[in-house]
């Protein structure tokens, strides 16, 4: 097949060089290995040698396997240690660089307010008390006993995107900017099974759940939510849960904020309000343009972000795939468009399988740069009907002063030379 | 009361037929779909029967109804334990310092952004017990005895003036207290 006859086959369906996804779906083949004439292929023939790894055995098996040193620059961002916030911090998932919907073990985000604990999991207990008809204590051993279940859905922190309020766009990339969202398959035991074990008093409303860091991280959630489909996760994409996402237990709480699927959960509280914690109040709360600040605001909206091209990119005049993650605390992915002039015209992206309730789908769609100025925006609608709002509709709706659940449409400008940033339209 | 008293044996029954099922054949999604249902979760019931007051020096919850513990103190009795254990990162005068996390001052209904502080946006005065006794200071969290928590979060009260220096805060004079922003707040979970 030659370049002009895979020319002729790309079907226009928006403005500024958007094809038809099914482009995508019926050609195997890219342009760039099209565009290969026999004459290059001889000129070039010595990169056909055999290589030295061909002719020497490598090392035997390994007992936890590393990823290849060539991607090791594959990796989170930590940032720099805060002398004055021991273990604080997050870390970003490398959205950019990874493809498919689940994130490793080793690149999931972290946040922590004081550090990842060191728990001797035989040391360990998961408390449940307050309005039950008999308090309980589990070891780390009883609960491996407890029937489990498997889903795989995402964690966003209520954070991500957040300087995207701000009234600059921020430059970075896909991973800096909304890095602070993963996803994995989480198993563990269906809270409801402990509470029952516990024996709920009628007139509780509320769990206060808290973990046993050095902060005691304590968050509230309904009642009816944790019965409803909140686990008790011991393991994470099959292995136990890594320290830094909660060993040996943490809650976990379905598309709601990430803060409130509380790592190395140690104790649950029913109550008839909430308790009021810290992050509850001062923190993971948002103050509107009339000074009322929004309170368990826990559902995360539907969002969707372009991974590439994304910022700090630089492309060349070609086709590209328009690859991204959308999601909505609310269920599932129902469509995902996608813009290359500003929002102007739209196009059906393709979505990957998605794995289920809450879980991270995987969108693409073909798209031809010209070399002239492009504005390239994703926006999700879910299986509720809610479409993700434009950055002037979020604003108008919670006002400037707000910082957690951004889930507005974000755009990556592309100009004349190829370099990509963050813009807002 | 236990869900499952009674229904061990047909219980038992179910999860045998449906591993019999995925040995046999690959599993289909309606077999999927009956792995999550409430039949399969029988609890094994291990946990173990704790009294209050063996679980109390891990119940560290503080609030209208989680009772704060015995003890007391007034701002003069906390201001030394603050300009040791709090000013580094909060400042001798609570407006920020090194950390840049000002405790005192700001004005939730200032036209510029608000700051928000234990003074100005705070709903709740049981929530700086509680704060103050799980993760404070931050790099020696639970180092305070109860009483030297009420005394410095008295102090913290008395640097926003909501207090005077010499008022005694314990469990149901902190819990009387009401914060200035306490009607500020929005529960999103009841909309």
């Amino acid at each position: 097949m030659t370049i002009d006859k895979l020319e002729t086959a790309e079907e226009s369906v928006a403005g500024n060089g958007l094809l038809s996804r099914r482009l995508l779906l019926g050609l195997g083949i890219s342009g760039t290995a099209a565009a290969l004439s026999p004459n290059l292929l001889a000129a070039e023939a010595s990169r056909f040698n055999i290589p030295s790894w061909s002719k020497q055995p490598g090392p035997g098996p390994s007992a936890y396997g590393q990823p290849s040193p060539f991607v090791a620059d594959i990796q989170r961002d930590p940032g720099r240690a805060n002398p004055l916030y021991p273990g604080g911090g997050a870390s970003r998932t490398p959205l950019h660089a990874l493809r498919g919907t689940l994130t490793p073990n080793g690149l999931h985000f972290e946040r922590h307010h004081a550090g990842v604990p060191a728990i001797d999991p035989a040391e360990h207990k998961l408390i449940i008390n307050g309005l039950v008809d008999r308090a309980l204590a589990f070891s780390y051993d009883d609960l491996l006993r407890y029937p489990m279940v498997s889903r795989i859905q995402f964690l966003e922190c209520s954070g991500n995107s957040g300087a995207l309020f701000g009234a600059t766009p921020p430059q970075g990339t896909a991973q800096s900017i909304n890095g602070l969202v993963s996803c994995a398959e989480w198993t563990g035991i269906p809270l409801s099974v402990l509470l029952n074990e516990a024996g709920i008093d009628p007139t509780a409303r509320w769990l206060s759940c808290v973990g046993a860091d050095a902060a005691s991280m304590g968050r509230s959630i309904p009642l009816d939510k944790a019965l409803d489909d909140v686990l008790v996760a011991l393991f994470q994409n099959g292995e136990p849960l890594r320290p830094e996402q909660g060993f040996p237990l943490r809650l976990f709480v379905p598309g709601w904020e990430g803060n409130v699927s509380v790592k190395w959960l140690t104790q649950l509280k029913l109550a008839r309000e909430p308790s009021q914690f810290r992050d509850e109040t001062s923190k993971y709360t948002d103050t509107l343009a009339d000074r009322k600040s929004l309170q368990f605001s826990f559902p995360m909206g539907v969002k969707s972000i372009i991974t590439s091209p994304s910022g700090k990119m630089q492309l060349q005049p070609g086709l590209y795939q328009i690859e991204g993650l959308a999601w909505s605390g609310a269920g599932r992915i129902a469509k995902v468009e996608v813009s290359a002039d500003g929002g102007a015209s739209w196009a059906p992206a393709h979505i990957d399988a998605q794995s289920g309730d809450k879980s991270l789908a995987r969108f693409r769609v073909p798209w031809r740069y010209s070399g002239a100025p492009a504005q390239l925006i994703s926006r999700a609608t879910d299986s509720e009907g809610k479409l993700q709002p434009t950055r002037d509709a979020l604003l108008a709706e919670v006002g400037s002063l707000a910082f957690y659940h951004f889930n507005a449409q974000q755009c990556w400008a592309v100009d004349n030379k190829g370099e990509v940033s963050n813009a807002y339209v | 009361m236990r869900m499952f008293n009674g229904k061990t044996e047909r219980s038992l029954q179910f999860l045998f037929r449906l591993s019999a099922a995925a040995l046999s054949c690959a599993v289909s999604p309606i077999v999927s779909a009956q792995i999550d249902s409430a039949e399969t979760l029988l609890s094994p019931n291990l946990g173990t029967i704790v009294e209050q007051q063996e679980i109390e020096a891990l119940d560290l919850i503080a609030s209208a109804e989680s009772p704060l513990p015995v003890g007391s103190g007034s701002a003069f009795q906390g201001r030394e334990i603050y300009a040791n254990q709090c000013a580094a990162c909060h400042g001798a005068d609570g407006k920020g310092g090194a950390a840049n996390q000002p405790l005192v001052g700001g004005n939730i209904q200032s036209a510029d952004r608000p700051l928000r502080t234990v003074g100005s946006f705070w709903p709740h005065a049981t929530t700086l017990f509680d704060f103050v006794r799980r993760a404070m200071p931050a790099n020696a969290p639970k180092s305070l005895s109860d009483t030297e928590v009420y005394q410095v979060v008295a102090y913290v009260l008395y640097m926003n003036g909501l207090i005077d220096q010499y008022k005694i805060i314990d469990a149901d004079s902190l819990a009387g207290i009401k914060m200035p922003n306490s009607d500020g707040f929005i529960d999103m979970s009841a909309q």
